[in-house]
């Protein structure tokens, strides 16, 4: 028997007794799903209903508490079409306020679910009605903006299907959403930073790793990074030590398994729904064709694994030809542990996991160092930077503040979009990198931008502060303005030694790496430590927008920023 | 010990230094202002909102909602109490007790801070003790500056200062801190302490420390000499059972010197002590 979409869709509606064994989760996030059904007749369009609410969330014999939509963790998954109205009654049940922000989601301004920008958020007991208009398709999430309920479990996977046929040929589907879960509440996470920013990295520098020489570096690099007051092993805040990294609300133990029938081409939507945790996706014995990135279609490019930063989503195509079962592993970066899911023939199979890859270790290039010039000669020559100035304020633009919160300015910083991501520079196999990526279809505006806009991502990590431009958002900063249709070049400059996904709302932005008229379109581009990359913007979306790192405690220690978009009024594009 | 001598020497500065300081940061979170890069940018129309969303929902919600997004964006208050030492110690001759804790309340840039120390013998009174209550005031990406109050009980007296210091982490990862103390006699003195982890493994931390005082002029209630009076090294080794709890056993050592250690020589007072303790680290 075939699981074909048309099978799967009369399955789901066939009703839930997969449901009712598994209550805490939606029925495409059970731990054997057969295929998420084109749809699913409770949760589609175009009138959805959702209620927020506390529930308690079970992993591993011990029940925390989430914060969930509809009692599920994660949240229903909400399928549209483009071209439908969409109507979304939000309930709150929560005793706080709560919203729902659609991510990557092209819709007015008062409808983008941020308290405090597009609305003023739903109170206690209130119902808040999202309407608008379907403009695009693609695999995107929907999460809360409110405090920090997303790291609580407040998010869920969107799908909406393409008004004509869909480029993408597939004979099955499965939505893999990755999140990072933890017993411990996220306000006493970011205190527990905020006192000690290396309170969750168990995979520090040590004399014991000097000894043995497990950690890869000489006393001369030791002494280069101490120095500088940094820490070449701070690659992730927050790590396996606080985090259990779930696939569809599942721990590894768990192991969520989707099925295939040999020879179909699988389609696995992707969603990196993490609080803090950038992951390295793979499925050892299985390559992958990259389709879609952010919800945009991408020219099919073939690779064996990526890194997927928090708030970004990928699309990729699989073809499984064997009678055995696959490991679907999403290591976080940092390699303090792993998401484990299966792609199977048959229930109950499991392919033995890989064993975790040994912690990466930070460079200067992680500074925004020019490695090149440093190098001249002996390796010990190359540590020695007592010469270079790792916070030149005069690197910095005019307007920013170098302050407490700037530890330091990127001398040279460079543009890495081409280079494999962090841990991933000798894996022996291929990788995905952003300068891959090529949109489908030409881009829309062919305008060449008519200036440009520089942002430093800025941070002191010994403090935990974090801001644009040296500000945190609470210093009551400008926002960014910008003129309706304008179409402007922004650049990215990372002053810190950590990866920013930087999200803008209502709007994708084209990625400048390379493929002029046909630059991706992301709405989440993850900007390397110590490097710089630009995105075209064509400013088509009028209102106002918040634009932030998606690491949600960098937002919430101050990286966040409004972005206008103005005049208001005037004809639509 | 070069790097003790490099704390101290910003005590001689540490009197004029807060007003400066506060002068600069007060300039700097004053220079907000729209981005110079985006000078070629739109300014709003006239007749446009200043927030968009005003036009679609009642402008004091909105208002209301806009500062909770900025106080979540940033202005993040926390607290904290850090016991870096509570211990046991047995000397050549006593067995006694020490602790020295701070902690914090505030945001990112101004706190109240709290600090105490003090020590004792088993079955007797407290030889001396001292609490702290600063405002400070980070003024660089990794130094503070902080200024209160110490009370202060010590050779059966209470007394009472004024506190100006800094405190931060040098480079190499040196925990360093400086304080100048007034008294209400007018008698200056000043402190300088250092520590350091050494990560054995990622649970097992040597951790070295000094402290040296300093007095301006010579003070007969305390039995101090004008000049350096005494000071300490300490080497703890502790096990992080959890990051916030962490059991050491350790060795200290502690001289009277210069002037000081005349008078208490004269006095027939102990001029060197050594003692082991055990005791714990732990914070909340």
């Amino acid at each position: 028997m075939t699981w074909d979409r048309r099978t799967l869709l009369k399955l789901a509606a066939g009703g839930g007794a997969l449901s009712a064994l598994q209550p805490l989760l939606p029925a495409w996030a059970q731990t054997m799903s057969r295929g998420v059904a084109p749809t699913l007749p409770t949760l589609a369009g175009p009138d959805i209903s959702l209620s927020v609410g506390h529930t308690p969330f079970q992993l591993g014999g011990r029940t925390g508490h989430a914060v969930t939509v509809n009692g599920t963790l994660p949240a229903p998954l909400l399928r549209w079409r483009e071209g439908q109205n969409i109507r979304l009654a939000v309930t709150n049940t929560l005793d706080e306020d709560t919203s729902i922000h659609w991510h990557g989601i092209l819709l007015p301004f008062q409808m983008d679910g941020v308290p405090g920008i597009s609305f003023p958020g739903i109170r206690p007991g209130q119902t808040f009605v999202y309407e608008f208009p379907v403009r695009q398709s693609g695999t995107f999430w929907y999460h809360s903006h409110s405090g920090l309920q997303e790291a609580m479990g407040h998010f869920g996977p969107l799908i909406i299907d393409p008004a004509g046929a869909d480029p993408i040929a597939y004979d099955r589907e499965h939505v893999l959403i990755l999140s990072d879960w933890s017993f411990l509440h996220p306000h006493e996470i970011l205190r527990r930073l905020k006192v000690s920013p290396g309170y969750f990295n168990q995979q520090r520098t040590t004399i014991a790793g000097l000894i043995s020489g497990e950690d890869r570096m000489g006393v001369a690099e030791r002494q280069m990074w101490a120095q500088m007051r940094m820490d070449p092993r701070d690659i992730s805040d927050v790590s396996g030590a606080a985090y259990t990294y779930l696939v569809n609300g599942h721990s590894p133990q768990d192991n969520w398994t989707g099925l295939f029938q040999i020879g179909e081409r699988v389609r696995l939507r992707i969603i990196n729904a993490s609080a803090m945790t950038n992951f390295n996706v793979r499925i050892p014995g299985l390559p992958m064709t990259v389709v879609q990135a952010d919800g945009e279609n991408v020219r099919p490019v073939e690779t064996d694994e990526f890194q997927i930063a928090v708030a970004e989503t990928y699309d990729v195509i699989v073809q499984p030809r064997e009678d055995r079962a696959f490991t679907i592993v999403s290591e976080a970066v940092d390699r303090s542990g792993m998401g484990l899911a299966t792609l199977a023939p048959r229930p109950g199979m499991r392919a033995e996991p890989p064993p975790l890859r040994e912690v990466p270790n930070l460079t200067l290039r992680d500074m925004g160092m020019d490695m090149g010039a440093m190098d001249h000669g002996a390796g010990h020559d190359a540590m020695d930077h007592g010469d270079m100035n790792m916070r030149d304020p005069s690197l910095a633009p005019p307007n920013m503040a170098v302050g407490v919160g700037v530890q330091s300015i990127s001398p040279a910083p460079e543009n890495r979009l081409a280079e494999r991501p962090m841990g991933l520079e000798n894996v022996p196999h291929r990788v995905l990198v952003y300068t891959d990526l090529i949109a489908l279809t030409p881009n829309k505006d062919p305008r060449p931008p008519s200036r440009t806009l520089e942002i430093h991502l800025t941070g002191n990590m010994e403090r935990f502060m974090w801001g644009f431009d040296g500000r945190r958002f609470s210093e009551l900063v400008e926002p960014i303005r910008f003129e309706r249709y304008e179409r402007v070049r922004v650049t990215l400059v990372n002053d810190t030694m950590m990866a920013h996904p930087i999200h803008l709302h209502g709007h994708f932005f084209e990625l400048v790496n390379g493929h002029t008229g046909h630059q991706p379109l992301k709405h989440t581009v993850n900007v390397a430590p110590g490097g710089r990359l630009s995105f075209d913007l064509t400013a088509d979306n009028p209102g106002d927008w918040a634009f932030h790192c998606h690491m949600l405690m960098h937002m919430h220690a101050g990286m966040f920023n409004i972005v206008t978009v103005r005049p208001l009024d005037g004809p639509s594009s | 010990m070069r790097l003790i001598a490099a704390t101290i020497a910003p005590i001689v500065l540490v009197t004029a230094f807060p007003a400066a300081a506060q002068d600069h940061a007060q300039h700097r979170e004053q220079t907000v202002q729209a981005d110079p890069h985006a000078g070629h940018a739109p300014t709003p129309p006239s007749g446009e909102p200043t927030h968009a969303a005003d036009l679609y929902f009642d402008p004091a919600e909105m208002a209301r909602a806009r500062e909770r997004l900025r106080i979540e964006n940033g202005q993040v208050i926390t607290s904290a109490i850090v016991i870096e030492h509570l211990e046991a110690t047995f000397g050549d001759d006593e067995e006694g007790y020490a602790w020295h804790a701070q902690g914090w309340y505030g945001g990112d840039i101004h706190r109240f801070w709290w600090k105490t120390e003090g020590e004792g013998a088993f079955g007797d009174k407290i030889d001396d003790a001292e609490l702290q209550l600063l405002y400070s005031r980070a003024v660089t990406p990794y130094f503070d500056v902080q200024a209160g109050f110490r009370q202060s009980y010590a050779h059966g007296e209470d007394r009472a200062d004024l506190v100006v210091g800094v405190q931060g982490l040098a480079p190499y990862w040196f925990e360093v801190g400086a304080a100048a103390f007034v008294s209400t006699e007018g008698d200056v003195t000043a402190r300088a302490e250092a520590e350091y982890d050494l990560r054995l493994t990622q649970r097992l931390i040597l951790q070295p420390s000094a402290e040296l005082n300093l007095a301006t002029r010579d003070i007969a209630d305390l039995a101090l000499g004008a000049g350096v009076t005494d000071a300490s090294v300490g080497l703890r080794l502790r096990y992080e059972i959890s990051r916030r709890f962490a059991p050491y056993v350790g060795v200290e050592w502690e001289s009277a010197l210069g002037e000081t250690r005349n008078i208490r020589r004269a006095a027939g007072d102990d001029i060197e002590t050594k003692r082991a303790m055990i005791g714990v680290r732990t914070w909340f």
